[in-house]
């Protein structure tokens, strides 16, 4: 894994200010969507990365974390002020996150990906039988007095707090124990790194954010229920877009998602019907040609540029 | 007493059904070491075949079911030429093919259920086929389940023979234990791998079949499938046939419980419940040995 260099910071700092002023210097509804569109994948790319990167944990369950934020926001929306719901979204979040990682990351990767592989689907039918059960209902209807605007700004603010966590992680001796256990989980145990607990603390943080990100979006589905804050081509889409930017560095999530979630507007607008095809066969494009992700792609290039010049 | 005979039968018969489906993975897992996330979409797959037969050209399943052996066998031998050979040949069956193959046959997934989304829409599907009621020690079960349960003994057997008896079955066992010597005696591991991976694709589409003729099932269940044969053969330890078997039918009787006591709606939380106390308990399986 790099460290990001200050020229690249810089940039990605300026193009976090520029996307904020967007929506005071144009008032159209269909560019502000669009935005939202965007900066909530970027925002769960780089979240995703954040664990799965370092250690090479394929997490498929961002959906789950996703779905519990916008839930909590349904449930308790109406009768707390919006931080403390989103403190409470954060909360459920984590719980959750704090589990699986204690079941699972003892153990081999192959397990955490089975376990989250399936762990969407069995959140959405304990609240599907939640619903129908016991509240009686199946979907929810969100009325918050939010705007668009506001939930913009939100979610840059949100990438914004992502980004300079994990740089700092990535500086602290956190992240230089991730780094190890990437390279070679072995290794770390033996040099005296709680493989474990990095892992977990990395799983929750990114989980968080993710969590938080349903949470923030809430408002922007109006009505929800379990088939459509659970639909699992949310994670799907999260996992190609940081591998296509690559998952090793911490801006590459966002060379890949902005494309891409560009790429599947046009075509979940233009073949409805098709559009699971074609994701599938866009991941599948990924994995067997650019496995490492554009940024290493690119910058392997550019290495190889650089020494046909001298 | 009616009510236990009916629980035993019901778990039994849906028990036969994971067992045999898990056993195909392990093949596929243990042997050609390849996580293959769209399992599940190829039973799928074979259930519409079947229920496309039975409705438009009233072709009895357990002809469908003989044809599914040889078509299951052929497409998942395809599947890993075509697609999962070039990943072993680039990570040199290293540790990288599992995560590899996984993002690969994650990806495939959604193409095969959009593939079946397209072709029959996202609403479940059912026929009826030999459901009169049998009466068994006062416990009424239907013919099908009786009929599927037979021959998923039938498959677990040839299987067991296969493996224990034959001189190709002990080339599938020495490459599932020991891939990098296997090539020492001569035998080739690629081919026995791709012809492997190809058997568990027989197996998934004839459990296929078998499910489509007492189960009602949609384009998008694969994944459930996936999950639980997942969650089978850790609980019988990669690569233990035996041990897919018997966690199998726990895991049919379990659910067949949890739906009849409880609620249906609960099923999927019940084989995470499974799974976490096996992964907490003994996370090499029931039946594994503990690896390091």
């Amino acid at each position: 894994m790099k460290l990001p260099q200050k020229k690249s910071l810089l940039l990605v700092w300026g193009m976090l200010a520029a996307a904020a002023l967007l929506p005071v210097l144009s008032s159209n509804d269909y560019y502000l969507g669009l935005g939202i569109n965007l900066s909530q994948y970027v925002l769960m790319a780089t979240a995703w990365a954040v664990f799965s990167g370092p250690t090479r944990y394929v997490s498929l369950a961002s959906v789950a974390f996703y779905g519990i934020g916008a839930y909590a926001v349904a449930v308790v929306g109406d009768a707390l002020p919006l931080p403390v719901v989103f403190l409470i979204a954060v909360a459920a979040g984590s719980l959750l996150a704090l589990l699986v990682g204690l079941a699972t990351l003892r153990l081999s990767g192959t397990y955490f990906v089975i376990f989250t592989f399936g762990l969407a689907e069995l959140v959405r039918q304990l609240f599907t039988w939640y619903e129908v059960n016991i509240t009686k209902t199946v979907g929810r209807y969100i009325f918050l007095e939010v705007t668009p605007r506001q939930i913009y700004w939100e979610l840059l603010a949100l990438l914004a707090l992502l980004f300079a966590l994990s740089w700092w992680i990535q500086r602290s001796r956190l992240g230089l124990a991730l780094r190890v256990i990437g390279e070679d989980e072995m290794v770390a145990r033996h040099i005296g790194i709680d493989v474990t607990r990095s892992k977990l603390v990395l799983f929750v943080v990114s989980s968080a954010f993710i969590t938080l990100t349903g949470a923030i979006m809430a408002p922007r589905w109006t009505y929800i229920d379990p088939a459509i804050s659970f639909n699992a081509v949310i994670s799907f889409q999260v996992v190609i877009m940081a591998l296509l930017g690559g998952a090793g560095s911490l801006f590459g999530p966002v060379a890949g998602a902005i494309p891409l979630s560009l790429l599947f507007e046009f075509l979940s607008a233009r073949f409805p019907n098709h559009f699971s095809i074609l994701l599938g066969a866009a991941f599948m494009v990924i994995v067997y040609f650019v496995p490492n992700g554009v940024a290493a792609a690119l910058s392997a290039w550019w290495r190889r540029r650089g020494k046909a010049a001298a | 007493m009616q009510l236990i005979v009916e629980l035993l039968l019901f778990g039994l018969t849906l028990g036969g059904l994971y067992a045999m489906v898990a056993m195909g993975l392990t093949l596929q897992y243990g042997v050609a070491r390849i996580m293959h996330l769209a399992y599940g979409e190829w039973l799928i797959a074979a259930a519409f075949g079947a229920y496309a037969a039975f409705t438009y050209w009233q072709v009895n399943p357990l002809i469908t079911l003989a044809l599914s052996l040889p078509v299951g066998f052929a497409v998942n031998w395809l599947v890993y030429q075509v697609l999962l050979s070039p990943l072993v040949r680039r990570t040199q069956a290293g540790p990288a093919l599992e995560v590899d193959s996984l993002l690969a046959t994650f990806g495939l997934l959604f193409v095969v259920q959009g593939v079946m989304v397209v072709l029959f829409g996202g609403s479940y599907h059912s026929y009826n086929f030999a459901a009169e009621a049998v009466n068994i020690g006062g416990a009424l079960i239907a013919r099908n389940r009786l009929i599927m349960f037979g021959l998923t003994v039938l498959a677990g057997l040839s299987i067991y023979l296969f493996l224990s008896r034959t001189r190709a079955g002990a080339a599938v066992r020495a490459v599932a234990t020991a891939p990098g010597n296997a090539p020492l005696v001569g035998i080739d591991v690629r081919k026995v791998s791709a012809i492997t991976f190809a058997v568990g694709g027989a197996l998934v589409a004839a459990g296929g079949v078998l499910a489509s003729m007492f189960l009602t099932f949609s384009a998008s269940m694969g994944v459930i499938f996936t999950m639980k044969a997942l969650i089978v053969i850790i609980m019988g330890g990669v690569g233990n046939m035996l041990g897919a078997v018997v966690a199998g039918l726990l895991l049919g009787m379990a659910e067949t419980l949890v739906a009849r006591l409880v609620d249906p709606g609960l099923t999927l939380a019940v084989n995470y419940l499974l799974f976490l106390s096996v992964l907490l308990w003994r996370p090499a399986g029931l039946f594994g040995r503990p690896v390091r």
